[in-house]
C-alpha cells in the first residue's frame, strides 16, 4: 500500500512579481527518496521551502495553490507545526555554534521550550545521532560545541537536529554540494537509512548522485516541474525533450 | 638596477621609521599623564580615603565615599535604563534594516552620539529637573543613560548584523517562533559583541562631568537616595580641583586615580570577554 505524504496541485511562488514556481502538481509517496533537480534558478530550492512554509519569511514571496501535508492543506495549517511535521536540512551545515553538540541535537525541543526529563533528552540525543551516523564519532564530546566538529561530521549533525523532532518528511537543499567527498559518500549512506522511517525530498545538482540515492526524479525547468518519474526511467528514456537536454549536458 | 632597488628600500626603511617614530610620540604624553595622575593619586589611597565623606577646609583627612557611592549607583540605575531600550533597539535595527523606522532611527543615533553632553544635560534639566522641582540624582541616571544608547545600540547593531542568516533559518525551520529565535539564538551567539558595548558604554560614561552638572548637582554628604542630589567621581574632581585649597585637590588627584582605575578595569574586561566568550560561527 503506497501512500501520498506530499501533494500540490497547481501550486505557484512568486518573489515579488518574480514568478518563480509555475502551475506545479506533484505527488510524493510515504518512504521514498525524491531527488529534485534543474538548472540553477529554475524554482526548486523556491519550491522546497514552500513545502515547510519557509518561503514566506522572506519579503515579498508569496504563494498560491494546493499544497497538502496528507490530507491537510499546508497553508491552511499554523507554520510552527509544519515546521514541526516537515524538516529542514540546508545547503551549508549550520549547528548552532553557541549550543554543545548535544543541545543542538535536541534544538527543536530546548528553543520551543518544551520541557522532558532528562532521560528521555538523552534517549532521542543517542537515536537521532545514531540514525544520522554520528554516534560513534561524538558520543565521547556530546558537550563540546558542534561547531568544532568536521563540515561533514557538521551536515550529519544538522540531520540528527531534524531527525530528532521526528518529522514526516526531511527536505534537503543541496545538502552535501559544501563537503568533501567521504563526507559526502556518508551523508548518501545515510539516506538509504533514513528512508526506512522517513520521506526524503534532496534537491541536488549531481546526476550521479540522483541515480545513486533517489527512488524518483523530478526535473523542474524554468519554474515547471516537468517531468516526474522513476529516476531509473528518466535517466535512461526521459520523455521530456528539456530533461534529456539538460542529462545529456546539452545546457545547464 | 641595483642602485634603483636600494634607493627604493632605503625610502620604505625611512617610511618605516618615521610611521613608528610618529605611534611613538603620541604615546607619550599619553603616558606622560597617566603616570602623572598615578603618582598623585595613588599616594591619597587607602581605607579611610574610600569610606569618608571629603572633610571641611582646614581639618585633615577625609574622602570620597559619597562621590564613589554616588558614581556607582547612577551608572548602575543609567545602565539598567540604557541595556533594555538600547539592545531592542540594535536588535530592531539588525533585524529590519530596510524600513524607514529604521533609517531615521539610525539617523537619531548618529546624531546623538554626536551631542554634546552639556546639551544631554540641559535637556534631562528641562524634563525632568524642572517639572520636578528639584535637582535628583535619578535625573542624572537619565542623562548618562541617554549618553549610553547610541554605543549600546549601535554594537548590538553591528553584532547582530554579522551573524550568518542560516543560523536564523535553522532555528525557523524547527518551528521555533520568532521571538524564541531573537532570544534563544540571536543575542546569545552576540553574547559577547552585546556586553562589550555595554561595558565600553559604561566606562564611557563614568568620567561625564557635563549631563550631571544640571541633574545630579552634587552633594557633599553620603547620600543614598536617588530623589536627592547626588555627588559623583568626576564631578567632586571638577569642583575640588578648582578649588584654592591643597587638601581639596590631593582629594581630587585620589578621585582621578580611582577613575582611571575603574576605566582600565573595565577595558581590560571588555578585552577578556571578547576573547574568552567570542562563539566561533
Ligand atoms: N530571496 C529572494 N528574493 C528574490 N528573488 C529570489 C530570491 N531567491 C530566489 N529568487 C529568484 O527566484 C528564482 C528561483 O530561485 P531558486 O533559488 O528557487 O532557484 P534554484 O532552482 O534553487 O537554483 P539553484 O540551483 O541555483 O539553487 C530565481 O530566478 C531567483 O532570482
Ligand atoms: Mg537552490
Amino acid at each position: 500500500m503506497e501512500h501520498t505524504v506530499i501533494s500540490s496541485s497547481k501550486f505557484n511562488a512568486w518573489f515579488g512579481d518574480n514568478h518563480v514556481v509555475k502551475d506545479v502538481s506533484i505527488a510524493i509517496e510515504k518512504n521514498q527518496v525524491i531527488a529534485v533537480m534543474g538548472p540553477s534558478g529554475c524554482g526548486k530550492t523556491t519550491f522546497l521551502r514552500c513545502i515547510n512554509r519557509m518561503h514566506e519569511l522572506i519579503p515579498g514571496a508569496t504563494a498560491k495553490g494546493s499544497l497538502k501535508l496528507y490530507d491537510d492543506e499546508i497553508y491552511q495549517m499554523n507554520p510552527i507545526y509544519v515546521r514541526y511535521k516537515i524538516g529542514m536540512v540546508f545547503q551549508r551545515p549550520n549547528p548552532f555554534p553557541n549550543l554543545s553538540i548535544y543541545d543542538n541535537v535536541i534544538a527543536g525541543y530546548k528553543l520551543n521550550g518544551l520541557k522532558m526529563p532528562k532521560a528521555d533528552f538523552d534517549n532521542i540525543v543517542e537515536k537521532s545521532l545514531t540514525s544520522a551516523a554520528l554516534w560513534k564519532e561524538v558520543k565521547d564530546s556530546l558537550h563540546k560545541k558542534g561547531t568544532f566538529l568536521s563540515g561533514g561530521q557538521q551536515q550529519r549533525l544538522c540531520i540528527a537536529r531534524a531527525i530528532a523532532m521526528e518529522p514526516e518528511v526531511i527536505l534537503f537543499d543541496e545538502p552535501t554540494s559544501a563537503l568533501d567527498p567521504i563526507s559526502t559518500s556518508s551523508v548518501e549512506q545515510l539516506f538509504h537509512e533514513l528512508k526506512e522511517n522517513y520521506t526524503l525530498i534532496i534537491v541536488t545538482h549531481n546526476m550521479q548522485q540522483a541515480a545513486r540515492v533517489s527512488d524518483k526524479t523530478a526535473f523542474f525547468y524554468m519554474g515547471e516541474l516537468v517531468e516526474f518519474d522513476d529516476t531509473k526511467q528518466m535517466f535512461t528514456a526521459p520523455s521530456d525533450v528539456r530533461t534529456q537536454n539538460y542529462i545529456t549536458g546539452r545546457f545547464s | 638596477m641595483e642602485a634603483r632597488l636600494k634607493i627604493r628600500n632605503t625610502k620604505s626603511l625611512l617610511f618605516k621609521g618615521l610611521i613608528v617614530f610618529l605611534a611613538f610620540l603620541i604615546t607619550i604624553p599619553l603616558i606622560v599623564v597617566l603616570l602623572y595622575i598615578i603618582k598623585q593619586g595613588v599616594m591619597q589611597v587607602n581605607w579611610h580615603f574610600l569610606t569618608h565623606v571629603p572633610a571641611p577646609v582646614g581639618e585633615p583627612g577625609g574622602g570620597i565615599a559619597n562621590a564613589l557611592v554616588g558614581s556607582i549607583l547612577m551608572v548602575a540605575v543609567a545602565t539598567i535604563i540604557a541595556i533594555p531600550v538600547g539592545i531592542l533597539s540594535g536588535i530592531y535595527l539588525s533585524e529590519n534594516p530596510s524600513t524607514k523606522l529604521a533609517y531615521y532611527s539610525g539617523l537619531c543615533v548618529d546624531i546623538l552620539q554626536g551631542v554634546p553632553s552639556i546639551v544631554i544635560g540641559i535637556v534631562v534639566y528641562l524634563w525632568i529637573v524642572k517639572p520636578a522641582g528639584t535637582f535628583s540624582a535619578i535625573s542624572g541616571s537619565v542623562a548618562l543613560a541617554i549618553m549610553m544608547l547610541p554605543i549600546v545600540i549601535r554594537s548590538t547593531e553591528q553584532t547582530l548584523r554579522l551573524l550568518p542568516p542560516s543560523l536564523k533559518e535553522a532555528a525557523l525551520s524547527l518551528g521555533v517562533p520568532y521571538h524564541r529565535v531573537i532570544i534563544k539564538v540571536i543575542v546569545p551567539c552576540g553574547f559577547s559583541g552585546i556586553l562589550s558595548g555595554i561595558m565600553l558604554s559604561v566606562a564611557r560614561i563614568i568620567g561625564e562631568t557635563a549631563p550631571l552638572l544640571f541633574t545630579a548637582l552634587g552633594n557633599s554628604f553620603l547620600s543614598y537616595s536617588m530623589k536627592k542630589p547626588m555627588e559623583s567621581l568626576p564631578h567632586l574632581i571638577y569642583t575640588y580641583a578648582t578649588s584654592p585649597y591643597d587638601d581639596w585637590h590631593n582629594l581630587a588627584w585620589g578621585a582621578s586615580f580611582i577613575l582611571l582605575m575603574f576605566v582600565l578595569i573595565l577595558n581590560i574586561v571588555t578585552k577578556l570577554i571578547t576573547r574568552k566568550w567570542n562563539i566561533q560561527l
